[in-house]
């Protein structure tokens, strides 16, 4: 055993390269060795050989926006538990926010995260650092010492960047590291109390509103910035009209910018708080948007303004989430629903071809985050997800391995499911 | 008093009630009217039904008016409010209301300052919910006596000019309102500073108006709200003095309304903010008669939950 592994007989979907059809796969070594229409078993040197007939072969899923909450929360998500999501949900790498106890705002933290990412060896984890000490918004983060460590980008996530010129310097001092600065855009003090989006339906629910416009000044904000310091700039988790349009003219610009967006901004709206009688599981931030909002966002899928799907998966504990909606905190789990709902409410549904999902889902936040795979060209990492378009799946929060159930997906049925993933050529069985 | 229209347990808001049902609950609530006029004010209707009324927020009027309810209706009632209560020392509401629960009420009574809690509260326990106040989302039994109110002056809500006005974002007395009176056929006009307009309030199905004088142009019914001093941060209006000058009711605004016109007010009234004295206690003012219809509303709010209506049939 030589450690190969052919992937015979799938429809290999690897938009990078431009192919959609019936290939045979072979990894060795951990990477991709050869790609052709047939590749018979006895001149791959008695690789291991995987039937993936009637399955979809892509390059490996990587979500970009996760919170494993390790160190500090893991009664949460723990490394091993996110990453044992990421797996069963698809996904061969994640890239996780630095918002733990403590901060990973150095060099042991990350470390940490990566030798804990290594031990349970479900995915590759990409380590975000916190843009600023302590996430306080005040001083510099060590990028370099980070970088070194491991981080491939920097947030302050769950919280923005709230500083005009802490902004500006983080996307000068980043750039010595080709490091993109992802933000949570949100405007604090427009945000207020409020816990959902400020439109009918909280009008309806007399819940405090989140105006969009919390999240628009912050994105022109930081384009303006972005455009002086010549910085590389990622808006995490996009969910207006209004925000998605000036990354598209910013992008028009040729500004070296990037954005993702959730599956549940895509899928949801604000009326869920009302349809749902107030569930816990409808609130997170950015909150769910008004109806415009979401087809706007979905004609960014189709015309290639959005370079990523992220689940932001944000497990809380039970005991949390069921409590008051207003004091309830915000965030939902995706790892395990992403793949499963874009295939069915994205690809099924015709908003966008399988082709361009599996870019959203690989080759996108690849080049967002300068990150190795997103394409099973020979050379790339052995890192494959394979995909069953058929499999009809009911999303049971019982059966999810990360730690966490807070979803609103529960007891949807959705037609298209991850099939497997295979890491550095091991095929893994979360 | 069989009343086969109502198969609820809970009432959680008027939203979701249908005109039918609304018209059940004032019709009942008149049969029990004259019972504030007897000498002995008692029926046994809930005799052997407990009653709980959990106050999470501070309130005096709400409170009691439900409190004289239930024991006209002979109920066996028990105050829970925070002050006092497990929730100072940190435990959940779901633990509360499990507790609450396990003592078999048959009703509980929540006022609470987040919306939704109510809903929250009906799905987990058997025993009826009636919401007394949900943040800013629904206080159904104040629309009710309002409606109650209305109807007993005007003779009928369909086709009546409403206006109302003041901070239209912060109160759940309004959303119950514009529900109910639209659902029964008025036509609701809103009027307040832009500040305290909640985005989209069209999308419920009234108008709004850009100043008080157009809102109360030949209106039937003119409904003051409470500007919550206490609650209002500094960017919502710049004064007190300024308020009054824009949004304050005076007799010589009240002219404009219709000559037989009745003005309302949820209480408690800020005199001289949102209303002058001289209207409140005036000639067209309807704001104690509310209170008294407040009992009469939540006895039969109170005797449609609890099921009393179908044991009895």
């Amino acid at each position: 055993m030589s450690g190969a592994l052919l992937i015979r007989g799938g429809r290999v979907v690897d938009p990078a390269q431009g192919l959609d059809g019936a290939f045979d796969l072979l990894i060795e070594d951990g990477a991709v060795a050869r790609i052709e229409e047939t590749i018979d078993p006895k001149s791959a040197g008695g690789a291991e050989v995987l039937d993936a007939s009637g399955l979809v072969v892509a390059a490996g899923f990587i979500d970009l926006h996760v919170h494993l909450r390790e160190p500090g929360q893991e009664y949460k998500e723990t490394v091993a538990s996110g990453t044992r999501a990421a797996a069963a949900g698809g996904f061969t790498a994640v890239a996780c926010m630095p918002n733990t106890v403590p901060v990973n705002d150095n060099p042991s933290v990350t470390g940490h995260i990566l030798s804990e990412a290594a031990r349970a060896g479900w995915a590759r984890v990409y380590p975000i650092a916190a843009v600023s000490k302590g996430l306080a918004g005040q001083e510099l983060a060590e990028m370099g010492e980070l970088t070194a460590a491991g981080a491939v980008a920097f947030s302050d996530d769950g919280l923005p960047v709230a500083s005009g010129e802490l902004m500006r310097r983080a996307l000068l001092y980043a750039a010595h590291f080709s490091a993109p600065i992802v933000q949570h855009a949100e405007d604090l003090v427009l945000t207020g109390d409020g816990v959902m989006h400020e439109g009918e339906w909280s009008t309806r629910l007399g819940l405090a509103g989140i105006p969009g416009a919390s999240e628009d000044v912050v994105v022109a904000r930081d384009l303006l910035l972005a455009e002086e310091t010549g910085g590389r700039y990622h808006v995490a988790h996009l969910s207006t009209a209004r925000s998605l349009n000036l990354v598209r003219t910013a992008k028009a610009r040729g500004l070296p910018v990037t954005c993702e967006v959730t599956p549940h901004h895509l899928l949801l709206t604000d009326r869920a708080v009302a349809d749902t009688g107030f569930s816990t599981d409808t609130k997170m931030k950015p909150p769910l948007r008004a109806e415009t909002d979401r087809e706007a966002l979905l004609a960014g899928l189709a015309d290639g303004t959005v370079d990523a799907i992220a689940s932001d998966h944000a497990p809380h504990h039970r005991d949390e989430k069921d409590v008051e909606f207003s004091a309830a905190p915000f965030g939902i789990v995706g790892l395990e629903t992403t793949v499963s709902l874009c295939l069915d409410r994205l690809v099924r549904a015709g908003v966008i071809g399988l082709p361009r999902l599996v870019e959203l889902l690989s080759t996108g936040p690849a080049k967002a985050f300068g990150l190795p795979g997103g394409t099973l060209a020979p050379g790339s990492p052995g890192d494959v997800t394979l995909l069953d378009l058929e499999r009809t799946v009911t999303v049971d929060p019982k059966s999810f391995r990360s730690k966490s159930r807070n979803t609103p997906f529960g007891g949807w049925e959705l037609r298209g499911a991850p099939a497997g993933t295979i890491l550095g050529g091991r095929r893994i069985d979360p | 008093m069989a009343a086969p229209g109502w198969n609820r347990k809970d009432l959680l808001g008027i939203a979701d009630l249908s005109a039918d049902e609304i018209r059940l609950i004032l019709d009942t609530a008149a049969s029990f009217r004259e019972v504030a006029a007897r000498p002995i004010k008692k029926v046994p209707t809930l005799r052997g039904k407990t009653v709980i009324n959990l106050f999470f927020e501070s309130s005096t009027r709400t409170r009691s008016s439900f409190e004289i309810a239930e024991k006209r209706l002979s109920a066996d009632s028990l105050n829970f409010s925070t002050s006092g209560s497990a929730l100072a020392k940190g435990e959940s509401l779901i633990d509360t209301t499990l507790n609450l629960q396990a003592m078999a009420p048959d009703l509980i009574v929540i006022r609470h300052a987040h919306p939704g809690v109510p809903h929250m509260l009906a799905r987990r326990v058997e025993a009826g919910v009636i919401n007394a106040g949900d943040g800013a989302h629904e206080h159904p039994t104040q629309a009710l006596l309002d409606a109650y109110t209305i109807r007993e002056r005007k003779g009928r809500i369909q086709g009546l000019k409403v206006a109302i006005v003041g901070d239209i974002e912060h109160s759940r007395v309004v959303r119950s309102n514009i529900h109910l009176l639209s659902k029964l056929g008025a036509e609701v006009t809103l009027a307040g500073p832009r500040t305290m307009m909640p985005v989209a309030v069209e999308r419920l199905g009234v108008r709004v108006a850009h100043t008080l004088e157009e809102a109360i142009e030949g209106a039937d019914v003119v409904m003051m709200l409470r500007i919550q001093l206490e609650r209002q941060s500094r960017t919502r209006f710049p004064s007190v003095r300024e308020y009054f000058r824009l949004f304050g009711l005076t007799a010589e605004r009240l002219a404009l309304a219709a000559s037989d016109v009745i003005v309302m007010h949820p209480g408690p009234m800020n005199r001289g903010v949102e209303i002058a004295s001289d209207v409140a206690d005036g000639p067209f003012s309807v704001i104690l008669e509310q209170v008294g219809n407040g009992v009469a509303v939540r006895m039969a709010v109170l005797y449609l939950c609890s099921g009393a209506h179908r044991e009895a049939a």
